[in-house]
Parts: structure tokens; C-alpha cells; sequence
């Protein structure tokens, strides 16, 4: 299509644009290579960085690794049988799958959200509770009541349910509950925030708080956030990343992939042109 | 070549290659304008001139329509990349087209009133020279829109350059005459004013061809001192 693009049959397996910063990156990824049941590789060779206190957007179509990707960073792969990685993932420079790291302990400081709101059958109290009650983060009663109050208010939810904190959590509209769910992993003070398709289900006012508290939580917190929106990718991430077919094709500042991609791939997709 | 199209919505295909062709139709117009405002001028052919000013009623309707097709796309299609930076170039290309259709008119206007003044006719031999270069350039750039071909527009844009020369001797032959001849003050402020007309014109051509680098590559080159890309691709 352009002369002045990485052209289709380039080959895929080197990335275009900047995948590692300059400075210290909060999670780095190299090399790595997932596999579903050995004969199938869902991942290759992906090398990335995530830059601190920013917002990595990943896109791409359906099925094309990004999500599996998202799941590695805090090891949510090790629950799916026959999932198995190569390379290394590494947080502050250690690296996740070593075997002294607890998951457990991990999924505390690299938090998820998912593309449905998946409150716990409780009150909007211990919804929030729960995880800081898991790992002792409050000592007491007083404490606790702090942490989750904290914890609302980061997530743009105390003011609407400061009122009813012992009504259950399922009683809440999509947009709250998945505020609630943010308040949630919050709660359990994570460095990294990784978000699936996290507005997915909402209407575009319930989209457009979460966006908002995304770019006020990325002042405290590293985010990755898969999205199938390209407009939202766009006006959320500081940095975007394209994937296709289990290759991280491109990544690079978000302004840059919006105007002028380096890749004949991502201008594809991002244009909504057959690939 | 660049294709515009090959989007999977074949309407938003067709959206953006209409509005291509009504760029190309109001290019079309702005060029048989300049056309006859240069004839006008330089042929003492003054019935055509009239034509001018009623092509300029079109070509300003062609900007609105233009403009607000562009305001539908991005409503609609939230363009991104090639697309956004393609409909970012419409909207400029229309505006200096519409600048060169307003140049026209004012060298029309000039010529009907030039026409009995045979003391003017000296300086229409640098005239024709700058008129040559200017139409040249309007063409050029069109066609290199028409088939986005950012190489050549490159070539097209660094043609200005023979155009400022000229105007420049000729400003400098003017005031010399002026100088000498106060009595044909208005006549030659008139030359003037249709040098510089023409002279825009070029500039304006120039423009389109700096857009036209600006949508293959995505690079900026307005204000570069050698028009040159650094890594010419």
C-alpha cells in the first residue's frame, strides 16, 4: 500500500517502533514465547517494555496473543492446563516465574480487571475488604475501614456509596461495579494494573468515567489495558502496541501509531483496511 | 501507488473517493480560472475575464461542501493514520484552492481595467514567464494529488522557487519605472498587484504539493529551507 512502510512480507519477527524504553521499566518482557498444549504457540518472541506510572494500550484482532500476553504479566496463565512460557517477565528486575514467587503474592501487586464486572456475592464493603483481609494489610477494624474508604475513593465510587457500604455489591450499575471491582484491586495497594477489555460492557458514559479514572490512576499505578476500541486505545494509552497472530508487530508513542504507523500491519488494522 | 481505498466498509471507500473527485473537480475549476484570468490579462481577451468571477461562485460552493464531507467522515469514521492524515489534507488543499480561485478573480479584475493601457505591456513578457510556471504548477500539483505521487510533488513544490525569482526582477524593474515615471503610477501598481497574484498562486500550488508529502509519508515539510525529505524515500 505505502512504499514507506515496513512492507507485509517483511518478516514479523522483529518488533517496529519502540518496544523498550529508555530508563527503568516497570515490567519487562523478553523473548517471550507462550504455548497452549506444546503443538499450539499462542505467543512469539515478544520483547516489551512497560514504562512506569504510563498506560500500555494492546491491540490487535481477535485471538492475535494479546490477551494471553496480559494474563503472563501476573502469571494468570499458570491456572490454564498446558500453558506453558518461555522467556523472561520480569518486575523491578525480578523475574515473576522464578521459583521462589509466590502467584499469590503477585496477583496482589500486578491486579486485574476483566471485561465483565465480577463483584463478589458480598457487600460493597467486603468487596473492597476482602483482599486486604487476605493479606493482612489492615491490622484492625479502624484500619480496614481506611483502606476501603482509600480504595473508593480512588476508584471515583465513595461519594455514590459511602450511603450504602453494607448493600450488596451485584446491586450496583455495570459502571459502578466495575469501578467497584477496580476499588477491589486497588485495595490490595499493587504496583501494576492490568485491565481486559475493561469497558467492553459498559455504555459510553460508564466508558468515559472508568477512561477518566484510568488516566487519574496512572499518576500511582503502571497499566496495561487490552481493548478492542481503537478510539479508546488512543485517547487513554501514552503507548500502543499492535499485535497480529501472536507477533508484536509495532509499538510506539500513541500518537504516533494514530497518525503515521511504522507498520503496514497496524495501519491496516488501525484504519480498518483488509490485512 | 498509495490506495486510499481497501477499507472493509466499501461505503467509506466510496466516501473518501468522492471526496477526491470533488477536489479534483474543484482543482478542474480553480485551473480553467487562473486560465482565463492569465488570458485576460495577458491576451487583452477581457470577455473570458467575466467567467472568472461566475467560476468563483462555484468554487466557493465546492469549498463548503467539501469542508462539511470532511466534518461527516471524521463524525462518522473516526479516520486514523493515512485516512486521518488524507482528510486532514483535504481540508487544507480546499482552503489554498480556494485562495488561488480568489487570486484569479483579482487578475481578472486587473486585466479588464489593464486592457486599454498600452504602457503596462512592457512588463508582460516577465508576466508570461511567471504565469507559465504557476499554471504549470497548479497542474502538477493536481495530478500529483490525483495519483498521490509525493516524489513529484516534491519536484513541483521546489518550482516556486523560479517564480519568486522572477517576481522579484520584475519588482525591481517596476520600481525603477516608478521612479521614472510617476505619471503611469496606477498602471503599474496594477502590474504589481498581478505579479503578486501570480506569484500566490505559485505558493499556493506549493502547499498542496507540501500536503501531498505530507499524507504518503507523514511528514511535515512546511517551513524546511531546501524542501527536501532527509531520508528521501
Amino acid at each position: 500500500m505505502n512504499n514507506n512502510k515496513v512492507e507485509l512480507d517483511q518478516q514479523l519477527s522483529e518488533t517496529v517502533g519502540k518496544p523498550l524504553i529508555n530508563g527503568t521499566p516497570k515490567i519487562t518482557c523478553r523473548d517471550v514465547n507462550v504455548f497452549y498444549n506444546q503443538d499450539s504457540q499462542a505467543i512469539f518472541d515478544v520483547n516489551v517494555d512497560l514504562a512506569k506510572n504510563q498506560i500500555l494500550a494492546m491491540i490487535g484482532p481477535s485471538g492475535c496473543g494479546k490477551s494471553t500476553l496480559l494474563r503472563c504479566l501476573n502469571r494468570m496463565n499458570d491456572t490454564i492446563d498446558g500453558c506453558s512460557i518461555t522467556g523472561k517477565i520480569s518486575l523491578d528486575g525480578e523475574d515473576i516465574y522464578s521459583n521462589d514467587i509466590d502467584p499469590v503474592l503477585l496477583r496482589a501487586k500486578v491486579g486485574m480487571v476483566f471485561q465483565k464486572p465480577n463483584p463478589f456475592p458480598k457487600s460493597i464493603y467486603d468487596n473492597v475488604a476482602y483482599g486486604p483481609r487476605l493479606h493482612g494489610i489492615a491490622t484492625n477494624n479502624s484500619e480496614l475501614d481506611d483502606v476501603v474508604e482509600e480504595s473508593l475513593i480512588k476508584a471515583g465510587l465513595w461519594k455514590e456509596t459511602k450511603d450504602r457500604l453494607n448493600k450488596p455489591g451485584t446491586g450496583l450499575s455495570g459502571g459502578q461495579q466495575q469501578r467497584l471491582c477496580i476499588a477491589r484491586t486497588i485495595a490490595v495497594r499493587p504496583d501494576v494494573i492490568l485491565m481486559d477489555e475493561p469497558t467492553s460492557a459498559l455504555d459510553p458514559i460508564a466508558t468515559a468515567t472508568i477512561e477518566e479514572l484510568m488516566h487519574e490512576l496512572k499518576s500511582s499505578y503502571t497499566i496495561a489495558v487490552v481493548t478492542h476500541s481503537m478510539q479508546q486505545a488512543a485517547r487513554i494509552s501514552d503507548r500502543c502496541s499492535y499485535f497480529h497472530l501472536g507477533r508484536l508487530v509495532e509499538v510506539n508513542d500513541t500518537n504516533i501509531v494514530f497518525t503515521n504507523p511504522e507498520h503496514e500491519l497496524t495501519e491496516n488494522y488501525i484504519t480498518g483496511r483488509f490485512g | 501507488m498509495l490506495n486510499i481505498g481497501q477499507h472493509i466498509s466499501q461505503e467509506y471507500n466510496d466516501e473518501l473517493e468522492d471526496l477526491r473527485n470533488q477536489v479534483l473537480s474543484m482543482g478542474g475549476l480553480v485551473e480553467q480560472q487562473f486560465s482565463d484570468a492569465s488570458n485576460a490579462l495577458l491576451n487583452g481577451t477581457i470577455n473570458i475575464a467575466q467567467r472568472v468571477t461566475e467560476l468563483d461562485y462555484q468554487v466557493n460552493a465546492m469549498e463548503v461542501a467539501i469542508d462539511e464531507g470532511c466534518a461527516q467522515i471524521i463524525a462518522k469514521r473516526q479516520p486514523t493514520a493515512i485516512d486521518l492524515r488524507n482528510i486532514f489534507t483535504v481540508i487544507k488543499v480546499v482552503t489554498d484552492l480556494e485562495r488561488m480561485g480568489d487570486e484569479s478573480e483579482k487578475i481578472a479584475k486587473f486585466a479588464s481595467e489593464l486592457s486599454a493601457d498600452t504602457n503596462s505591456m512592457g512588463f508582460y513578457k516577465n508576466l508570461k514567464h511567471m504565469t507559465f510556471i504557476a499554471k504549470k504548477m497548479l497542474t502538477d500539483a493536481l495530478d500529483c494529488y490525483a495519483r498521490l505521487d509525493a516524489k513529484k510533488a516534491l519536484e513541483v513544490s521546489n518550482m516556486d522557487a523560479e517564480i519568486d525569482a522572477e517576481f522579484e526582477i520584475l519588482n525591481r524593474l517596476l520600481s525603477t519605472y516608478l521612479l521614472e515615471d510617476t505619471k503611469n503610477i496606477e498602471s503599474i501598481l496594477k502590474v504589481t498587484w498581478c505579479a503578486r497574484s501570480i506569484e500566490r498562486v505559485g505558493d499556493h500550488a506549493k502547499n498542496i504539493c507540501e500536503y501531498i508529502v505530507y499524507v504518503v509519508y507523514g511528514k511535515d515539510i512546511r517551513h524546511v529551507i531546501d524542501g527536501k525529505l532527509q531520508d528521501d524515500k
